[in-house]
């Protein structure tokens, strides 16, 4: 079996797309980021599950982005998501701002295969006020008023993130970053990088069993060693806060922002 | 034993306020809250209390959850977290939060990351204290521009929790529900009543004389000191170090 591409699993993300990417401790596909850009995407209503980092603000830096629904955009201790802000305050970028719980109940609705969950909170908040899909409904099973409110399902097109390992038959190994898995169950197409295939099946030790998310979610899985970086990969290598850091600079005006881009193709094409 | 940084006070007052609690959940990059609830678990454990349980996200040794990251919003909607910690790009005398940004929405001149866990935790969690350092009237504001989460409900809205406290680098607040009002409970040393007044934005209530944040007792500095300082390391390194830099030169000064 021949590995597909980076590219090839960015050719399988349309314009226009609903993009579920992972929150950054969980395991960030970084190595898809430019191969998205380069690929010229437009339009992407992208999901973050439920923080958004680098990945999210580069691609809206490169205008993939139409539509950024997320519970916070940050480079963590290297700051604000610099091409997010920066989009807001232009009003480039539309942004569906959530609460982290909220979208773990939406990619739990889209899991069960259900329309909405219910998720208490939120009641009062600026946040509903600035969501007419999230609606306030009354408890049916209380005969007090019980206002609750309700999310709908989110149906991502497509998930990316990224792994330590998987197996021949795409068996991937997520360990206890259970989001990995709601992304998968939610997503018509799910997109995997790793940073190695094992020989061994992962389902025949049922010590790494019990962290696998089956093939039968996985649409691709592909070899991207050290994958996650800059961002860290747990179990396997830290976050570089040296080149997150100057990200976060560089990327402050738009000419920073692309200068980084071009300063990164230059590194590539002299491998 | 060298002078009490203000940081300590900061710290051991954040212990004061867990006081109870069996589960204290504490957010990514907050090593204040985390070595206060550090400090309260080793004073549990010294004075043979109940064990307190530690959720310090993003942290590996002290993150015991392994259902992704869904799993603490579904512990506190449980009930199953006591403690949590909330800031604010501003906070309001309602005890209001914003993590969104300042001006009109959404397309606000001060953009801030957003409004993460806040909108949930600070329903379903019943002691929820509120730090933020940088004490001014930009961040202490009468309303606060945007509503991330509300400091109370109408009646008939589940909100078990809410507001407890106000900690920031001057004072101590308590928070009244029913009036929903601050008020003044303690003076850091070396601050003023009409110093916090100033930096206040918003109106508050307190008695004729205010006390001062009293001093933590020598064997809590200890323990801070020597174990908190060491189990903070694991996580907030680069605050560690700092802290037992300035430690070093306020024992040599």
């Amino acid at each position: 079996m021949t590995q597909p591409t980076l590219d090839d699993l960015a050719a399988m993300v349309p314009h226009g797309a609903k993009l579920a990417l992972p929150v950054d401790y969980a395991g960030v596909s970084m190595a898809m980021t430019r191969p998205l850009i380069a690929r010229g995407l437009r339009d992407l209503h992208v999901v973050c599950l439920p923080t958004g980092g680098m990945q999210p603000d580069m691609l809206i830096g490169a205008g993939c982005v139409a539509t950024i629904e997320t519970s916070a955009m940050t480079l963590g201790e290297a700051g604000g998501a610099p091409c997010f802000t920066r989009a807001v305050r232009e009003g480039a970028v539309k942004v569906m701002d959530a609460t982290c719980p909220a979208v773990h109940a939406g990619f739990l609705a889209a899991q069960k295969g259900v329309p909405f969950a219910t998720l208490r909170g939120m009641i009062g908040t600026d946040l509903l006020a600035n969501r007419p899909d999230w609606k306030v409904i009354q408890n049916p099973f209380s005969d007090e008023p019980d206002p609750i409110v309700a999310i709908p399902a989110i149906r991502p097109d497509v998930a990316i993130f990224h792994c330590p390992m998987a197996d021949r038959d795409g068996n991937v190994w997520i360990g206890r970053r259970r989001e990995l898995a709601s992304l998968a169950y939610a997503a018509e197409r799910t997109l995997v990088t790793v940073e190695r295939i094992v020989e061994t099946s992962l389902l025949a030790d049922e010590v790494t069993a019990a962290g696998v998310l089956p093939a039968l979610y996985v649409e691709a899985v592909t070899v991207a060693k050290n994958g996650a970086a800059p961002i860290g990969l747990w179990g396997e290598y830290p976050a570089d806060m040296e080149a997150i850091g100057r990200y976060a600079r560089e990327a402050r005006t738009p000419e920073g922002f692309r200068a980084f881009l071009d300063g990164a193709d230059r590194l590539l094409e002299a491998v | 034993m060298g002078a009490i940084l203000p940081r300590e006070r900061l710290i051991v007052a954040i212990a004061g306020l867990l006081d109870g609690v069996r589960h204290v959940a504490v957010g990514a990059s907050s090593p204040i809250p985390a070595a206060g609830a550090m400090l309260l678990r080793a004073l549990a454990e010294r004075d043979g209390k109940p064990r307190v349980r530690i959720s310090i996200l993003g942290s590996r040794e002290h993150n015991f959850f392994t259902n992704g990251s869904a799993e603490l919003f579904d512990c506190a909607g449980q009930g199953r977290i006591d403690a949590f910690f909330l800031g604010g790009g501003q906070i309001d005398g309602e005890a209001n939060i914003n993590l969104v940004g300042t001006g009109d929405y959404p397309r606000n001149p001060v953009r801030w990351p957003g409004s993460f866990g806040s909108a949930y935790l600070y329903f379903v969690v019943p002691r929820v204290i509120l730090f933020r350092e940088e004490h001014t009237p930009r961040v202490f504001v009468e309303k606060v521009d945007f509503v991330s989460a509300p400091g109370t409900s109408e009646a008939g809205v589940y909100r078990p929790g809410g507001p407890h406290a106000l900690l920031t680098s001057l004072a101590l607040f308590s928070f009244d529900k029913e009036r929903r009002r601050f008020r003044l409970e303690s003076v850091h040393p070396g601050h003023s009543i009409a110093e916090v007044t100033a930096a206040t934005g918003f109106t508050f209530d307190h008695d004729e004389a205010v006390p001062a944040t009293p001093d933590p007792d020598p064997a809590t500095l200890a323990l801070l000191r020597g174990r908190v300082l060491t189990e903070l390391e694991e996580t907030y390194p680069q605050f560690a170090r700092q802290m037992a830099a300035e430690l070093r030169g306020s024992a040599a000064a």
